[in-house]
């Protein structure tokens, strides 16, 4: 049914549909804004469809190679060139195909509800080409098998999000928050570069495949670790090299920030790639595991105790993200700290890598919905403030049922998704450390004490005088968030189906260099 | 596959579906003990209004307990930890830079000394 060159082709094509539609968008914006929201629409529409087409390929038929420029796509290392994979190519495996999943409905919904919530706004050309090109940058980074290429990616990423931070200017705020997000992103790039630079003159390659085959962690391989992961630590919100994150997601438009909450999750999965797949037991996994560990704890700790007294609902909302993050960086990082001892990965390390990437796909569809809940009500009443909201439940029902749904789910409430991969963070990591497990609990209990108090300063109460005439979202936008719910709902009620057909396969793939290396070197799955 | 949906979670296991069942149950005997309640009860009557010891009810408008005023005894408990961990929020942007350098120094000791 679907044309085999759709297939043979989707992960060049994800990639170059979005690319082309983001300049193409401001020319159908001068025809009409109606066409812009059609060229925007139908090109999201078709990069989403492309992207889930190319992951169930890959679920079903193993790591997929896709080589630009050669003669065949699957033509890795070509016969004369000394047995070095010199072409960029797209190396897609289970942990990859789970980001393009999370990306493909994350941006999805995200465009249904922007084409609404955005449309009052001028500069919508530069908006829509900013935002395909961020997805753009996402799907490349999660995809690249090339390492240069995915700091290319991410330098797209990068500069297309800076942009939409600023989108709104508020009074030079929102560009401030740009500027910051803007040059810490620019650092991180130059220590990743400097990184990609050591590999290059060490190994004289940049496959990152290659580099796994060939890495000795030197003295140089360790800087370049260090300067990778902290840069991508920083780049997805680790405490303490969080303060770019309240900053940032409170000041882009709420869409944008659904987004960016994905695209520091595409941080997270180069930290993991580098780590487990570049180097995995040749550095001290305990050392560098235990390291991810204490990022995880100190962001799940600080990050929900900044959350409490927080009055802007999207800055509390940021400083739940950075928390939840710290979940995902501790069940990663206890399967780290076991990587190399094969009965503990057997016991615990695999369960705990599951709950750690099964967490960043929940994550990413309750803290976009609940970001869309939030610029929902600012669509309504123009604020973001706590202490001037209250009573908005009479009036904007569906919009309180996504927030419940979202609150719920964060806050690791049965049945919903957010508990089932804290069960599975809980157990696992009790049986590495029981403390780590407590202290994830008792965030656990922070976060719903936290959201217990956004649901009755927002929703709860009578109707203010202020807000009487205040009215439900527009269609588009409650479809956006309908999209996300019904993910976190589905996800929660059939956790095991994911965890077994999405997840168990991510975890495996990312911790199995040899499998990684093999795809590439070996020609292709 | 598991036809009954059970998440194994390496000690434990977790079923949502039995959990929702579960919770339909409790549901059907919360409501039939809300049935047996007062059915003399009269809905917009003086019934309704709150006791406040004779005192004028406010407008409802306000009444409603703002954001500010929730969590003052978590906070106030919790000022010591709060007045160390806020400030390092600067909003400075040379702080955040010097966080992360810190940072990576910090990594680049931890991994070259443990290698």
């Amino acid at each position: 049914m679907i044309p085999p060159f759709v297939v043979d082709n989707s992960p060049a094509l994800m990639v170059i549909v979005p690319f082309v539609a983001a300049f193409i968008a401001p020319f159908a914006g001068r025809a009409a804004p109606a066409v812009r929201a059609l060229v925007v629409g139908g090109a999201m529409a078709i990069t989403s469809a492309i992207t889930l087409i190319l992951a169930s390929d890959v679920y079903a038929h193993g790591t997929r190679l896709y080589v630009f420029g050669a003669q065949a796509a699957t033509l890795a290392v070509p016969p004369d060139s000394g047995g070095i994979p010199v072409r960029i190519m797209f190396t897609v495996d289970p942990m990859s195909a789970l980001m393009l999943v999370i990306t493909a409905i994350s941006a999805f919904a995200v465009v249904l509800y922007s084409l609404t919530s955005e449309r009052h706004h001028s500069g919508l050309g530069s908006y829509y080409t900013l935002f395909l090109l961020m997805v753009t940058g996402i799907l490349g980074m999660v995809s690249t098998g090339d390492i240069f290429n995915f700091f290319v990616f991410l330098e797209i990423l990068s500069i297309a999000s800076a942009g939409l931070i600023a989108f709104r200017i508020d009074g030079g705020v929102a560009v401030e928050a740009a500027i910051k997000y803007f040059v810490l992103s620019t650092i991180g790039a130059l220590a990743i570069l400097f990184a990609i630079g050591i590999y290059y003159g060490e190994y004289n390659a940049l496959n990152m495949a290659l580099i796994a085959q060939r890495i000795q962690f030197t003295l140089l391989d360790q800087l370049a670790l260090v300067l990778i992961i902290a840069a991508l630590a920083m780049k997805c919100g680790a405490v303490p090299m969080h303060f770019w994150t309240p900053d940032a997601y409170s000041m882009a438009p709420s869409s944008i920030t659904a987004l960016l909450v994905v695209a520091s999750q595409a941080s997270l999965y180069g930290l993991f790639r580098t780590v487990f797949s570049l180097y995995n037991i040749t550095l001290n996994a305990a050392c560098v595991g235990w390291l991810i560990i204490i990022l995880g704890v100190l962001s799940m700790v600080v990050g929900v105790t900044m959350a409490i007294p927080q009055k802007n609902v999207k800055r509390l909302m940021a400083y739940h993200a950075i928390s939840q993050t710290g979940y995902m960086l501790l069940g990663v990082g206890v399967g780290l700290a076991v990587l190399g001892n094969q009965p503990l990965l057997d016991a615990f390390g695999y369960m705990a890598m599951e709950g750690g990437i099964f967490h960043i796909i929940n994550h990413a569809m309750y803290k976009g919905l609940l970001f869309l809940t939030a610029g929902a009500i600012f669509f309504r009443i123009g604020t973001y403030d706590l202490n001037r909201m209250g009573g908005l439940g009479h009036s904007m029902k569906w919009t309180m049922v996504f927030f419940i749904i979202g609150a719920l789910a964060i806050a690791g409430i049965p049945p919903f998704n957010g508990f089932a991969s804290k069960l599975m963070i809980y157990e696992s990591v009790f049986a590495f450390n029981p403390v780590l497990s407590v202290i994830a609990m008792v965030v656990s209990i922070l976060t719903l004490a936290s959201f217990v108090k956004v649901f009755h300063s927002i929703f709860m109460g009578p109707v203010l005088p202020e807000y009487r005439d205040v009215r439900e979202v527009p269609g588009p936008m409650l479809a956006g968030m309908g999209i996300l719910a019904l993910v976190v709902i589905v996800f929660g009620l059939f956790p095991s189906v994911v965890v077994e057909t999405l997840v168990a396969p991510a975890a495996h793939a990312l911790a199995d260099q040899g499998m990684y290396i093999a795809a590439v070197i070996g020609g292709g799955a | 596959m598991d036809l009954l949906l059970t998440l194994d979670t390496g000690a434990g296991f977790w079923n949502p579906v039995f959990w929702v069942l579960g919770a339909a149950v409790a549901g059907v005997i919360a409501l039939l003990l809300y049935s047996l309640g007062e059915k003399g009860y009269k809905k917009g009557t003086a019934q309704e209004a709150p006791f406040l010891s004779g005192n004028p009810e406010p407008e409802k408008g306000l009444v409603h307990v703002r954001s500010g005023n929730l969590y003052w005894g978590f906070l106030d408990a919790m000022e010591g930890y709060y007045r160390r961990l806020v400030p390092l929020h600067t909003g400075d942007l040379h702080d955040y830079v010097l966080w992360y350098m810190g940072m990576t120094a910090l990594f680049l000791v931890v991994v070259v000394v443990f290698r």
